[in-house]
């Protein structure tokens, strides 16, 4: 991630803990919905937001309260912007790579949407990163989940529930990732020219990205510049001065599918774009070993064909952005319409796992079913 | 959603059976399984009393299902009972984590023992939960691939069990434990349905259930059969010994090749008795005389390895090092590892009993952590030595005893105890790999508070709203409100 901002300002334990209770007392002396607002720039990841002009709009507070390098750790408000908080880790060689595309997105927005930047290949998921945090729950409670150090099974992982739960858990208000060295060198490179993206992944040992927008093999090297350059070599993948863009497009969603069907649906994907002349069009790009496969596209036709076309694979499309308004006929296969939002798109298409289970989790953060109703169609 | 409030009701706490209640209980198991595979003679119960810890209970019948629809009738049949159950593999856990209480139906699953499937490409493996750690690395390392997570019972321990602790090791501090290494669970939920937790994808729709399932102890159900993510092995690797004259040096090191950026595969310490037993028993080549021993490991590409190994030199001479060995082959590799994972071998020769410890700290403040674990067990007049994973602060205190010496026991409870709350005060954390399980559920009030816990209790009731899986453990009583204080009865600590 290139750095784009000032590094965070400092935040003092006090000033968290204050503000902790003053949103405790916000939702426990009000009722109705309760939103967590972070920069607003996945605002739509998922089901509907409720209209903030009639919920109890809640901001975490921005800055590093502890940061150490020697402990591979820090700990700042929920509200910091991921770019300024990279600023500050980055003075001290290290990162986080928590990879939003928007560098402005805060941490607590990042965490609560749970979409993991395009180095999930080499280091993993964006739940994994979570080491601790404080939240308020939808009753009111000041709650700590985890615990601060890198290793600890102290008690059961709240703060994984909090990743992806879309703010319907807990306002996030601090929270403690786990950081690691910088790469002395990071190098998009290209895969030779018809060698497939499970090819090209196999030549090498650990890269960072592999993906493929149907046309080409776009991977990340990181590492010792020696390292990279041998690579180079030996799987002869070319240099290339950007990353591939990401697809753009007012519709546009994330599919996750089981690593074992990401070759069907890379055909299937391939397809629909080819035959989009005289239909929406359809962009995407897949990150092979993960499962993951952004798309775009120029109608809510076009991200509900894909939506369609993962969940015959096996997996599903969360939308991330565009009105996925039904008119009955579009919504893919499995959809479900448990939220009762009559011809509005839940933002998922499925139904959940085991929702008997998920309820209750919800019961018990939020009992009133208060925090952001809707966004996750329980 | 309705919005109702849930109901905040104690934990739930299970009557011991009568006699005859327990002979139609065996009998059912029998006829859900088969009669050779559900026990209640005691002897047999005796065996499944406890695990590796010093917490003993007792079981009201044992079974060996061979299948996920035998885990299943099993726990159909306890519930029918009333009975409570608990899942077990190997029963190598350290925190009671294992040990029946409520007199439930133990189900063990070390006959579940496949590696049902392995995905070269993809790098995964489904295995069933009784396939042995080492076992797992064993049957796909002619594929160059291995499974990460290596704790030092990796012999022993089962995949199952593994996933119930979150199981840790060496090798976690680069590549995480074993919450980072599970892609999905089959899980025989507490109402003896069967789900799948997480899956072959990357994220699933709604909260991650597979992420709060990794480390619940045996108290959210049975995994039946487990998704494992398989590591390539390293094209280099390097293992290094350094050696000390005095701890604080060895802990400076530790920090300083972090800040250094560099994160070790592994990276542990070993303190002067340790050492000395440790050579005296195995041979390995450490130096007897040292005050601190680093047992380091790189893995990775060449050139970054080779780079690795002299920020290691460099660091480590820097903070006072009186030699720095860097293994010439595999041969030189795995005796180092020998010593180090001989270390509860070499202390059997020197006392009949040990209490291991499991705190974190954070990794700055390793030497006064150390100084003050020191000074806790002189206080007490007991022998400790120390052992741990220096890279991610996982303090490993051995407290070594002769459980017949009178009055040894309270001592041991009164340094571990101490050594915790110390632990603690630094911002370090209850357990780092070990669990809470019966052994540390009543200081989780230093580390949580109400609110904390009874968040958690939700959580945990979410999956198991009657309390029938592994009762009483993890959570202190009164994690709910309106809970009773007590402690559960048949239990000995």
């Amino acid at each position: 991630m290139s750095r784009v901002e000032a590094p965070a300002p400092r935040l003092s334990t006090d000033e968290v803990t204050e503000r902790a209770r003053e949103i405790a007392e916000a939702i426990k002396s009000s009722d109705g919905a309760v939103v967590a607002m972070g920069a607003r720039t996945q605002w739509e990841v998922g089901g509907p937001v409720p209209d903030v002009d009639h919920a109890l709009v809640l901001r975490a507070p921005s800055g590093v309260v502890a940061y150490d390098p020697a402990e591979l750790t820090i700990t700042c408000g929920a509200g910091t912007p991921v770019g300024s908080l990279d600023a500050v880790l980055a003075e001290a060689g290290q990162e986080c790579p928590l990879d939003p595309v928007d560098p402005a997105a805060t941490v607590g927005g990042l965490l609560a949407a749970g979409l993991s930047g395009r180095r999930r290949l080499r280091w993993g998921p964006l739940r994994e990163r979570l080491l601790e945090a404080r939240f308020v729950t939808g009753d009111g409670r000041i709650v700590k989940g985890g615990g601060p150090t890198v290793k600890n099974v102290t008690g059961f992982d709240v703060p994984r529930l909090l990743v992806g739960s879309l703010g319907t858990l807990g306002v996030i208000v601090q929270v403690t990732l786990r950081c690691q060295p910088r790469q002395p060198v990071s190098q998009w490179t290209e895969g030779p020219v018809g060698v497939s993206a499970a090819d090209v992944r196999r030549r090498l040992f650990n890269p960072s990205c592999v993906a493929t927008d149907g046309r080409g093999v776009h991977v990340l090297l990181e590492g010792h510049a020696d390292d990279i350059e041998a690579e180079i070599v030996s799987s002869g993948c070319l240099p290339v001065a950007a990353a591939p863009l990401a697809p753009a497009g007012p519709w546009r969603g994330r599919i996750s599918v089981p690593v074992t069907a990401m070759r069907a649906l890379v055909v299937a994907l391939g397809a629909l774009s080819a035959a989009s002349g005289d239909g929406p069009s359809v962009t995407w790009l897949a990150e092979w070993g993960v499962g993951t496969v952004h798309v775009a596209a120029s109608s809510a036709e076009g991200l509900l064909a894909a939506r369609a076309l993962a969940q015959a694979q096996g997996g599903w499309l969360l939308r991330e952005a565009g009105s996925l308004a039904s008119d009955g006929a579009g919504t893919g296969a499995g959809g479900s319409d448990a939220t009762g939002t009559g011809g509005v798109d839940d933002g998922y298409g499925v139904g959940l796992p085991d929702p008997l289970i998920q309820r209750r989790l919800k019961l018990a953060f939020d009992p009133a079913g208060r925090l952001n109703p809707g966004r996750i169609p329980l | 959603m309705a919005a109702t409030v849930p109901d905040h009701r104690a934990e739930r706490s299970f009557s011991s059976p009568s006699d005859g209640d327990l002979a139609r209980l065996v009998a059912d198991l029998g006829t859900a399984l088969d009669p050779d595979r559900a026990r209640s003679d005691p002897l047999e119960l005796a065996l499944y009393a406890r695990d590796a810890g010093v917490a003993s209970g007792r079981a009201s019948a044992v079974c060996f299902p061979r299948t996920t629809a035998e885990v299943a009738a099993a726990v159909q049949t306890a519930r029918r009972h009333g009975r409570p159950f608990l899942g077990r593999g190997s029963g190598t856990g350290l925190a009671g984590g294992a040990t029946p209480v409520d007199d439930p139906v133990v189900i063990v699953t070390t006959q579940m023992n496949r590696v049902l499937e392995v995905d070269v490409d993809e790098r995964f493996a489904w295995v069933e939960p009784g396939v042995l750690n080492l076992d797992l690395t064993r049957a796909v390392a002619h594929l160059g691939l291995h499974y990460a997570p290596d704790p030092s019972s990796q012999q022993a321990c089962s995949i199952g069990g593994n996933v119930a602790t979150n199981a840790g090791g060496p090798h976690c501090l680069l590549y995480g434990t074993t919450q980072a290494h599970v892609l999905a669970a089959e899980v025989v939920l507490p109402d003896g349905t069967v789900t799948m937790l997480g899956g072959l994808g990357p994220d699933q729709p709604g909260y991650d259930l597979r992420g709060v399932f990794v480390g619940s102890e045996g108290t959210m159900g049975i995994a039946t059969k487990i998704a494992v993510r398989l590591m390539p092995d390293p094209p280099a690797l390097r293992t290094l010994l350094l050696d000390f004259t005095d701890v604080d040096a060895a802990a400076a090191t530790v920090s300083g090749i972090i800040a250094d950026g560099l994160v070790p595969a592994a990276l542990e310490m070993m303190d002067a008795d340790i050492t000395r037993m440790v050579e005296d028993f195995v041979g390995a080549g450490y130096p007897r005389d040292a005050a601190a021993v680093l047992l380091v490991e790189v893995d990775g590409l060449t050139y970054g390895v080779d780079d690795a190994v002299e920020i290691i030199r460099r660091v480590g001479t820097a903070n006072g090092a009186r030699t720095v060995r860097v293994a010439a082959d595999a041969a030189e590799r795995n005796l180092l590892w020998k010593g180090r994972k001989s270390a509860f071998g070499a202390i059997a020769r020197i006392a009949p009993n040990y209490y291991l410890h499991d705190t974190v700290v954070p990794r700055t403040r390793l030497v006064e952590v150390l100084r003050g674990v020191y000074a806790i067990a002189d206080e007490q007049r007991i022998k400790v030595v120390n052992v741990f994973h220096a890279g991610d602060g996982n303090l490993h205190p051995l407290l070594v005893f002769d459980g017949r010496e009178p009055g040894v026991m309270e001592r041991v409870h009164a340094a571990g105890d101490a050594i915790i709350e110390l632990s603690l005060s630094v911002g370090g954390v209850l357990s780092g790999e070990h669990g809470i399980g019966l052994e540390k559920r009543a200081h989780m009030r230093s580390q949580f508070s109400p609110d904390d816990l009874h968040v958690q209790a939700g959580v945990r009731d979410a999956f198991d709203p009657d309390g029938f899986s592994n009762p009483h453990k993890v959570l202190p009583a009164g994690s709910r409100c309106g809970d009773i204080q007590s402690i559960p009865e048949g239990v000995w600590v």
